[in-house]
Parts: structure tokens; sequence; C-alpha cells
């Protein structure tokens, strides 16, 4: 799309859409990212939402909301302040406002600013008319006049005219961005075809909103964002869920296995669940379990007999899934356990993100009980964090949490579609039918043991939960033998360290300040030091995707730096397993547990702190 | 109905009883009712006639689950109280296995009651040896679900104050298809009762009514003793008129609504009077209350209560999935990988 006359140009906009949950904002936040995607432009998405389906209507506690961050270049976060906010009604537009800056172009329906709607949202007086909003660019739009008026022709009944108020503000927002109204209209033929007037309808409120511009002299609204130079290929948008289980499924295709999930529906984790279960054309056996704990052991029993096993889940299912965790390790089998993290503790936030349970992933368990832990980094490498996953925990034979993030399996971005054949190998460690099978005979170079699937022939044998000795596999509790396990368990999850890429550094090899981060937060953290770097500081990234174990090189990166400063949305659960691990180095603190991501300007203030001190 | 489509592979040896021995110590205490149980399961599972590779044992935690060690096929010593969550992973994973869960009471009613009735409400095709004793044995001597109400044991010094399940009606309560009780004493019975559990398709739960001579002998002395037997306890026979007695002469029958105990020659009755056995009869009722018998107004109902044909879980898994292969455009992860909206940068 071209841009008109007069338009400002930007690199990036983020745009929000806010209103009441059920006014349809994800809907049309979703159309107007795919838009933005089939017009080339790079993209995320993020979706904030309550908790509760249906909250009171016109409270703060009721808005939902979907933002859009897209880029002529490649976009890592989420977006931060505003170019332009959808707000449907007066506690949507309260609860965003802190997100806007000067010029911010705000969009309202203005009919829903009455008397009683202000009142509940907190307002004691209009701020269309008040003038508390004149530094932003205002567009009140009378949404429920103009709806009835113009579509009064179709004989659509009043309310139901009424529930494309949404697809009013977004035909007025897709011409904001010069950006055509044909998939908007295609997405609405195909949902609304058979449903009488209520296609035409939308398509109608659309265009309406489309023209709308061209009433209150519109050039000034006008935004532009080129399409991006993006790589050559083919792709997607995809949500992080999505890619985590699509990611489950490459694996096991690779693998030449069977998929089994055995999963408990849980905020914000559920989504992987729903599409895992999809998919049976490809074979994919899911068993939505009574609990969290059937969820896991129904996986374990899975994995014994011979397939790739995953559970899902979010902190509190974590929890629960606890004791069984322990029971992987000391049967030494594969299974990945995805824990899509939220605010804790307990239910404590359950649509919003925190990277809270990174101790809980390395140590909650009895017993000495080391797995493997991993950390997806965007809602796209979700794809590829899971199929590592499943690939190390098979050829490893040990269980691995992988953590993601509310953020990242509610968020989107784009996905370059991966040919299969790229992807690695897997190659499970199976034992030969009829030899002599010892269940705890180890692989020299991995300390793995074989796999020994029930219905082999020649390969009967026993695991379970209590101590076994040492390759024969026998019921033992003589100490040297328990220790020597204890010790072998560990070290073959370290020794996974021969297995994984080194860990990359952004930036300078060495410098004044290594910033380091893992999980969800990599986009924001790369952005911070992005600038930094362009200010001209000697300032590198290190974000890590494997915690345990770390990636071989982790030391010697450390020891280039002057300073080391650990960024984390909790209160320092990383730097602490960084202190007792690498005790040799000094580390520095950047923490927030707002349940909010980090902002750039916030982490390049310490930064520049650091450097001064 | 649904077509059978597990179908687990035969041996083509005839096998014995020496062929599932696994050669490790049995550590069970002398005397106790599991031995009989290994026992009868080394008699039915060369009758059985499935490869000894094709049979998988999966267990939680108490005495009755360390019976996977002791026998030699693919064993699986869970945790407690987990062993039908882990059993229905093996089983919907690798449906082509022989799957039997050895488990007590405390195990499948307390600590995995949850489990426990779901795998029988989804009946998936697996065997549960339920291992009764009525106490937590190898935390010597606290109470369990199923401890008759008044019991004084370590945790109930006064007396327990709980409602002890009845296991059957438990079964029955979550959809069972599958229900049979023997005491541990009669491993002819418990063979026949665990081979006809083999043979139903669904969850089989069979009911051993163990004892435990440490903590809490001779709780079944009143109905499986020589000097008791006979007059309470029934063995059931499918299509056979319900007869117990040392001198067969007293029957069950059916009046209104409920069962009564009726002495065969009294008062004009006579064999045609009596509750035939219908083991198959979809209905649960009749089940449920022969399941409920107990003395001292009736005896208690041993042998195949309940084996009624229903689809089995792990059938409808691999249906759903034939038909979803044969139907579905998306076959591989390419096209799942390319379906839907996509673009392309040139």
């Amino acid at each position: 799309m071209s841009k008109v006359k007069n338009t400002l140009e930007l690199e990036s906009a983020v745009v929000k859409f806010v209103g009441d949950s059920g006014d349809g904002m994800q809907l049309i936040g979703t159309l107007f990212a795919d838009t933005t995607a089939y017009d080339g432009n790079d993209l995320t998405t993020f979706p904030d939402y309550p908790a509760e389906i249906r909250p009171p209507q016109n409270t703060i506690a009721g808005v939902s909301g979907f933002q859009v961050h897209f880029g002529s270049k490649k976009i890592l976060t989420f977006g931060e302040k505003l170019d332009l906010l959808v707000a449907l009604n007066p506690a949507s537009l309260k609860s965003n406002l802190k997100w806007t800056k000067k010029d911010t172009i705000i969009l309202v329906d203005s009919d829903a600013f009455d008397e009683g709607a202000l009142e509940k949202s907190g307002y004691s007086s209009n701020p269309l008319t008040d003038g508390s909003l004149k530094d932003r660019k205002l567009i009140a739009v009378p949404v429920t006049t103009l709806i009835k008026e113009k579509t009064a022709s179709l004989g659509v009944d009043n309310k139901t005219a009424l529930r494309s108020r949404n697809m009013l503000m977004l035909g007025l927002t897709l011409r904001i961005f010069s950006k055509k109204t044909d998939y908007c209209e295609r997405y609405i033929d195909k949902k609304f075809g058979n449903k009488g007037n209520v296609a035409e309808l939308n398509k109608m409120v659309v265009k309406l909103g489309y023209e709308y511009l061209d009433h209150v002299n519109g050039e000034q609204y006008s935004l532009y964002v080129a399409p991006a130079k993006l790589e050559k290929g083919k792709y997607r948008n995809i949500h992080g869920n999505t890619a985590t289980a699509w990611g489950l499924m490459a694996a096991a295709e690779r693998a030449n296995m069977q998929l089994y999930l055995g999963s408990y529906p849980i905020t914000p984790a559920t989504e992987i669940l729903m599409e895992l279960a999809k998919h049976k054309s490809l074979g994919v056996k899911v068993v939505q379990a009574e609990d969290e704990i059937a969820g896991i052991t129904s996986a374990i029993g899975a994995s014994f007999a011979g397939a790739m096993a995953a559970t899902t889940t979010s902190g509190p299912g974590l929890s629960l899934k606890s004791e069984a965790l322990g029971l992987a390790v000391i049967t030494e089998l594969p299974l990945v356990v995805v824990n899509v993290q939220r605010g804790g503790p307990s239910t404590g936030l359950p649509t919003k993100s925190e990277q809270a349970d990174l101790v809980q992933a390395l140590y909650g368990r009895n017993g000495e009980a080391p797995m493997l832990v991993m950390a997806a980094d965007s809602p796209a490498d979700c794809f590829y964090s899971a199929f590592m996953a499943a690939k190390l925990s098979v050829e490893h034979m040990t269980p691995c949490i992988l953590l993601t993030d509310g953020s990242l399996g509610n968020g989107s971005e784009l996905f370059k579609i991966p040919e299969m054949n790229s992807l690695p190998t897997i190659k499970p460690p199976y034992a030969q039918p009829n030899t002599k099978y010892q269940p705890y005979e180890r692989n020299p170079e991995t300390l793995a043991r074989y796999w020994a699937v029930p219905g082999t022939e020649g390969l009967r044998h026993r695991i379970g939960g209590l101590e076994k000795e040492n390759v024969t596999g026998i019921v033992s509790t003589d100490p040297d033998n328990h220790e020597l396990m204890v010790k072998l368990r560990a070290e073959k999850v370290q020794r996974i360290a021969n297995y994984i890429p080194e860990q990359e550094v952004f930036g300078e090899a060495e410098g004044d300040l290594l910033v380091v981060s893992w999980g969800g937060t990599k986009g924001v953290v790369r952005s911070s030091v992005i600038e930094m770097q362009k200010e001209g500081k000697k300032v590198s990234h290190a974000h890590f995707r494997y915690i345990m174990p770390l990636p071989k090189n982790t030391e010697h990166i450390f020891s280039k730096f002057k300073k080391i400063i650990v960024c984390e949305l909790n209160s320092g659960q990383f730097v602490g397993y960084l202190r007792a691990t690498l005790p040799q180095f000094n580390y520095y603190q950047a923490n927030k547990v707002q349940s909010l991501p980090f902002f750039i300007d916030e982490l390049k203030e310490k930064y520049f702190k650091l450097l001064e001190d | 109905m649904s077509p059978i489509i597990n179908s687990i592979e035969r041996s083509n040896v005839e096998l014995t009883k020496e062929d599932f021995v696994s050669g490790l110590p049995v550590k069970w205490c002398p005397g106790c009712g599991a031995h009989a149980i290994l026992a009868a399961v080394e008699n039915v599972f060369p009758k059985i006639g499935y490869k000894k590779e094709n049979f998988t044992i999966v267990s939680g935690i108490g005495c009755s689950s360390r019976f996977p060690y002791y026998v030699n096929t693919y064993g699986f010593h869970g945790i407690h109280g987990r062993a039908h969550a882990i059993a229905t992973g093996v089983k919907v994973a690798n449906p082509k296995l022989s799957v039997w869960i050895a488990t007590g009471d405390g195990d499948s009613m307390a600590i995995g009651g949850n489990h426990f009735i779901h795998l029988i409400r989804r009946n998936v095709d697996v065997n549960v040896i339920l291992f009764n004793n009525m106490i937590y044995g190898l935390t010597k001597g606290q109470y369990s679900p199923t401890t008759p109400m008044g019991s004084v044991t370590k945790t109930s010094p006064y007396g327990t104050i709980e409602h002890p399940f009845n296991t059957g009606e438990l079964v029955m309560g979550a959809q069972g298809t599958f229900f049979a009780r023997v005491p541990d004493n009669n491993v002819k019975l418990m063979t026949e009762v665990m081979f006809e559990a083999a043979k139903h398709d669904g969850t089989s739960i069979v009911e051993v009514f163990q004892n435990c001579v440490i903590f809490n002998d001779k709780v079944h002395a009143q109905i499986t003793s020589k000097e008791y037997k006979d007059e309470n306890q029934v063995i059931l026979k499918n299509g056979e008129p319900i007869i117990f007695g040392a001198n067969k002469d007293k029957g069950i029958r059916l009046k209104g609504t409920r069962l009564e105990v009726v002495k065969i020659g009294e008062n004009g009755i006579t064999e045609d009077d009596l509750l035939v056995h219908d083991q198959y009869q979809q209905d649960p009722g009749i089940h449920l209350m022969l399941a409920k018998m107990a003395p001292p107004h009736f005896p208690v109902a041993m042998g195949v209560i309940r084996s009624a044909m229903y689809p089995t879980y792990d059938d409808l898994v691999e249906m759903q999935i034939d038909e979803a292969k044969k139907t579905s455009k998306i076959q591989s992860m390419n096209d799942l990988l390319n379906s839907g909206d996509t673009f392309e940068i040139k």
C-alpha cells in the first residue's frame, strides 16, 4: 500500500485496541495484525485481558486489550508507548492513557461516554470535552449513532447491528495506516457468510469507519509504516502456544515417534492442549487428564511405553506435578514438561506474565533431581525451543522443563516457515531386541541409559521410583550406589552441554557491561542493548535459552566484561543460580515483579548507573 | 458397538508359569494374601496366551505395588495413587500391550481415588488387581478408605468414624464395565476371574479380599474362613441361579425392588424362583445390589459380578486417528506448517 500525502512515516507503530470484555477487541486486533503481516510488515502481538469471561461492563476490571507492534524493521518487543489507541469505552481509555504520548492518535466511541459509563470508570468529567486530551490527537466518533443510522436499510436488529462497533474502529484504523480492507472482508465472509445479513452488515460498518476519516480532515491522522525487508521465504503469524505445540509435533515426526500429550486445562497454557487435540491426522494422542498429576503421570506411562511424551501446564500445575517429575528423573525417561509461566504464587495473576518459576523448575522436587531446563525467548522461538527440548530429552533420556510465559504463549510474531528436512535429526537410544539388556547400563558418552520399549522381544525389565543399582536396575538401598546414582543423574544432565550450541554474545565479545537475560524478555533487553550500543557504549547482551546445563562457554563470556547485570521479571532467580554456579563473578541485578514487561528506558537507566559507578 | 481394533499379538509357543517368574526374592510377610495373588497371576498369564513381552504391569505404592518386581514382564513401579494414570498412558501410547495394574485399597481409593474413578469412567482396556486388606500395611497399620467403621487402628485409637467405601459400589458409580471379587484363599477362582478380566474389553476391576497377617489379621475371616465361607460367600456363575450354603439350599431372590435370601424347599420355593446371574447385563442395577450384599443378612458375592460391553477408550482413540488420517488434508508437518494464512517474501 502506498502512502498518502502529508503522512507521518514511522519505522514501527504500536496500536492498541481496548474495550469491554466481549466488545471484540481480540478479534479486530488479530485482523489488524494479520493485515499488516499480509502487507509484509514484521510484527508482534500481545493480548491483555482479564481472567473473567464477562466482568462487569464499563469497569476498569473488565477492560480487554490487544496490542500490535508492526514495522519496517525487525520487531523485537510488544511495544511500549502507543501511536494509536482505540478505546471503545471510558474505562478502557482511562486505564490505557498511561501508554499514550504526545500526539498519540486516540479513537473513541463518543456515544459510549455517557454519564453512567463515565461514573463507573471513575471519571468526574468527560475527558473528550474537558481538555485533558488536548496534546493527543483525538478522533471522537459517534459510533452507535452512525451504525444505527447507516445500517437501518439492512433490517438487522439493533443488538446485532451494535455488535459491529469494533468493525467500525477497525475500518478507521486500516484507513489511518492506508491499509486495504480486503483481508478483513474475506474473513467476514468466511465467518458470517451463512448468517443472513450479518456479513454484509460488518462489511458495511468497516467501510463506514474507513470513509469516516474523509469527514474529519483526515490527513493529519495519516500514518505510514513501510514493508519490512525480511529474509526471503514463506511466513505466517504464529502464537507462542501454537508454536510450542507445533515444535513438539515436528520433533515427533522428525524422530519417527508417536506424540503423546497428557494435560489438564490451565491458563495460560491451555491453547497448547487445544492445538494438539486438533491434529489427530498426524497421529497425536491427547488425553485431557482428570488433573495435573494424571497429566504428567500418564505422560510418564506413555514414555515408558515408547512414545514421545509431553505435559503442558502453568505454575500451580507444575507444583502439582513435582512428585512425578522426580519419578521421571529416577526412571530416567524422556518427558517434556512445558510451563507457561504466569504471575504467582498460588493462583496469583493467571492472565499475567512473570518469570518467577525458574527456581521451581531447577529445584522444585524432593531429593536431588536435576533435569534439563530450557526457556523459549519469543513466540516463534517456542517452536524451536520445544523441538530442541524434545530432541535433547529423548536423546539423553531425561525429563526437560521448557519455560515459556503468558506473554510468549499468547503473543504472536512472524514465523519463517521451516522446511521439515532442515530441522536436526532425532535419534532415540533404543535398546535392540534380544540383546542382553540391563536397564541402567549407560552410553559412555552421554550417560543416557537405553530405552527398552514394552513389547520388544527379549528386553523385559522393571523400573520405578525406588532407587536402583546402577547398570542392573535391581532395587538397591546400598549407600555407595545411591551416591553414585545421584552423581550419575547430575552428570548426565551436565553432559548435555556437550550437545547444545555455545552461548552467543550480541555485540562485542568484551566490554564494560554484559547484560544477561533469559526467556521471554529477550526482545526488550535486546532493544535496550541496541540503544546503548548506538550511543557508543561498550555493552553486549547474552540471552540464555539453556539454563540447566549452562552452555560450556558461559564462564569464558562472563570473564570478558567489567560488569555483569542480570535482568529478569522476578526478584533474582537466575542471578541466584549464576551466583551458585559461577561464584567467581560479581553480578548486578535488574528485577521487576509487576507482571509487566521491562521497559527499555528503565533498563537503560540501570545500565547507565552501572557504567558511571 | 465399536469394532475391536486393538488386538494383542499372541505367543506362538506354549508358555508356562516359569516364563513369568522374575526370580527376585519375594519380600511380602509369610502368610500374606499377596502370595496367592502372585500365584494366580503366574497361573493365568500363560493361559491368556499373549506373547510374554506384551504383558506390562504397573503399580502404585504400598505392599501390593511391589508386585511388578516379582513377575517377569515389563513392569513399572510408580508413585502413590498414580498407577491408573500411568497405565492409561501406557495403554493409550501402546494399545498392543496387555496392561495390568497392581494396587491396594489406599492406593486406589484414597490418594489415587480420582485416577481410579476416571480410569473406570473412560473404560481404558486395562486389568486392575485391587488388593483390599482394609488397612495401610506398608506404613504399619493406619485405617484405609475400606476399613470397617469403628475399627481401632493406629490412627483411630477410639475407632474409625468414617464410612468405608464398598469397592463394587464405587466402581459401578463410576460406570464400571467389569467388576469381580475374590477371596485370597481361593486361587482357583482368582485364576478364573483374572482370565475373565483379561478377556473383557475395558477396565476390569478384580477386588481381592486380602488378609494382612500383621496389621489386620482375619479382617475378612467372617467371609473367607473355612468356618464361615459357605454361609457368607456366594460364588456367582453366569446364567445360573444364585445358590449358596453348605448344603446348597439357600438362594437369592429378587422380591420387588430388593434382593432377599430364601431357602430352597421352604414356602414352596424352588430354584426357578431364584435370581439367575447375568453378568453381561448392561444395566448395572442388579449388579450393584449384588455387589453390596454383606453379612449378617446376605452372603458376599464372589466371582464376576459385572462384565458389560462398551467401547474402550483406547479403541476410540485409534478410531478417531484412523478417521482423521483418512479425511484430513494435513498429512505431514510440512502440510501443517504451510496451511492457512501464509505469505511469501520474494
